[in-house]
């Protein structure tokens, strides 16, 4: 079949079909969370986008990552590339997982169209909720970042 | 693999006949309608024997037919013209139109214009009694569209325009998705004003006119070489006009067998999408254009299955927010009572003259693996039933 034209960039397609540390199925999803560190859920059905989010944590750093959503080819594909920078080298520490933006997700895709961003990027700020959750599990309530809302 | 093409409502690919009685006019008659001499001339026939035919299937007289740049510049032509022309009154459209209508009505409320935008029942139906209860001393104008292009469904605009006619106000009906398929006759329909274009009968883009029943004043937007008696300045496109008209004779000549064929086509495709579990049909289940078919999928977002079906070469659309330039969900499936979470689930898939019973049949095989998919990679599991 002849390649077909694409709105997106190459990579947010490449994502998009193939995405990365997705739990494919309800099924890897339970077994997932039986051992996961830290849980997060951001988005809306409402707004057409929701992301869960679950984590492992060791040594401060978080050594996997894996992820649900609802949504657009945009909000697939920016969790999934979240998913995978955050897991790079064996894991991103914590300090630098919270300070993951919007911005430098839609810089590893090469682009989203604006409208997209607010609504579609929600993989930081369901990374900072799964993290909330650990803290507040592991006792670290110090550590705990007030918590993005998102709105539409 | 062929692509399969199911966005009909959104424009049509140029017919042959169409394409063939416009390229004459591209370099060998070039030249502009309004000139005197020979080239001159040979333009101008050609644009009033494009009126003439087209006066024929309305039903109307040549000089009531204004051609343009397409439905929006016909839209805004009817809305703001008689909103000029009367300086300051009351309009009343309803919550499904275009954007063409919406935002054209929503501008004139900013300059002191005062708006009604009647609801729609779950089909997204009007009712003529919902436009006679609205209609006040100071009504101007009354617009609703023939056919929805989200949905299909058909308005009632026969008996909305008697109302009009009873308490003397203007009506007008944006008709862009019904040239192909239903009742033109603007006398039969008893119509001031009417909005066709050109792209969505498999004539050329960039063309469409607005019929405005003889004596109504109306103001211009485009001022400057008094062209189409001088309601819009600015040279004809005459390769456009030349082929919208053969375009429409086309289409009204081939209506009957057309949308019968259409019909059967959009049972069989409803039926097979009745199959996904969760999914609900929009619309009118009768009173619908026949090549639109509506559906929303719980628990899956539009556009993502709309890009999963290009990427197996099938080209459909959404309703949802997603795809388009707006973040809000379909404000026509809203305005019908649907949740947020369906309409962000909606797709539609518009046949036409091209599409056979095998392209629905690879459509039916490959749509319910992708919702399958994206269902499965969700958090939000399904449980609402035709929410």
């Amino acid at each position: 079949m002849a390649e077909k034209k694409w709105f997106y960039t190459d990579i947010v397609k490449e994502h998009f079909f193939n995405p990365r540390n997705i739990l494919k199925t309800d099924k890897e999803a339970e077994e997932f969370a039986k051992h996961a560190d830290g849980v997060g859920e951001v988005g809306s059905p409402i707004c057409g986008d929701v992301m869960k989010l679950w984590i492992k944590i060791k040594d401060n750093k978080i050594v996997d990552c894996r992820w649900q959503t609802f949504g657009c080819a945009s909000a697939i594909a920016s969790a999934s590339m979240m998913s995978e920078m955050v897991k790079e080298n064996g894991g991103m520490n914590i300090e630098d997982a919270l300070n993951i933006t919007a911005q430098d997700i839609v810089k590893k895709l090469e682009g989203l169209p604006a409208r997209k961003i607010h609504c579609s990027v929600l993989g930081h700020k369901a990374l900072r909720a799964a993290l909330n959750d650990y803290f507040c599990k592991t006792g670290q309530k110090d550590r705990m970042v007030k918590d993005e809302k998102h709105t539409c | 693999m062929k692509s399969i093409y199911f966005d009909n409502a959104a424009t049509t690919p140029v017919r042959k006949e169409v394409f063939t009685a416009m390229k004459p006019y591209f370099s060998t008659y070039f030249g502009n309608p309004s000139s005197l001499h020979a080239k001159g001339l040979e333009a101008r026939d050609a644009v009033e024997e494009a009126r003439k035919l087209i006066a024929e299937i309305l039903n109307c007289a040549t000089d009531e037919l204004i051609f343009t740049s397409g439905g929006t510049e016909s839209v805004n032509l009817a809305i703001k013209g008689i909103a000029f022309a009367r300086k300051k009154g009351h309009i009343i459209t309803q919550k499904t139109e275009h954007d063409a209508v919406l935002e054209t009505c929503k501008w004139l409320e900013k300059q002191g214009f005062e708006l009604t935008y009647l609801n729609v029942d779950e089909f997204g139906l009007v009712k003529p009694e919902q436009v006679e209860k609205h209609i006040r001393k100071d009504t101007i104008l009354v617009s609703i569209m023939y056919a929805n292009n989200e949905i299909g469904t058909i308005q009632p605009i026969k008996e909305i325009a008697e109302v009009c006619r009873k308490h003397e106000v203007l009506f007008h009906t944006d008709a862009c998705q019904a040239a192909g398929y239903l009742d033109m006759d603007v006398k039969n329909l008893g119509i001031d004003l009417m909005t066709i274009n050109g792209s969505k009968i498999y004539g050329p883009k960039g063309v469409g006119l607005l019929f405005i029943k003889k004596g109504i004043e109306i103001e211009p937007l485009l001022h400057g070489g008094g062209q189409e008696y001088g309601l819009r300045s600015g040279t004809e496109n005459v390769p456009a006009i030349v082929g919208f008209a053969k375009a429409l004779e086309l289409a009204q000549k081939e209506k009957v067998t057309e949308v019968q064929r259409l019909t059967a086509l959009q049972d069989r495709l409803v039926s097979g999408l009745q199959r996904i579990a969760d999914s609900k049909l929009n619309g009118h289940p009768q009173k619908r254009l026949p090549n639109n078919v509506n559906v929303s999928i719980y628990g899956v977002e539009g556009e993502a299955v709309l890009l999963m079906l290009n990427e197996k070469g099938i080209c459909a659309s959404t309703g949802s927010a997603c795809s388009t330039k707006s973040l809000e969900a379909s404000h026509v499936l809203l305005a019908m009572g649907m949740s947020h979470e369906m309409a962000h689930g909606s797709l539609r898939f518009s046949l036409g003259k091209h599409t056979k019973e095998k392209d629905i049949s690879r459509l039916m095989k490959v749509l319910p693996g992708i919702v399958k998919k994206l269902r499965d990679m969700s958090p939000i599991k399904a449980e609402v039933r035709n929410g």
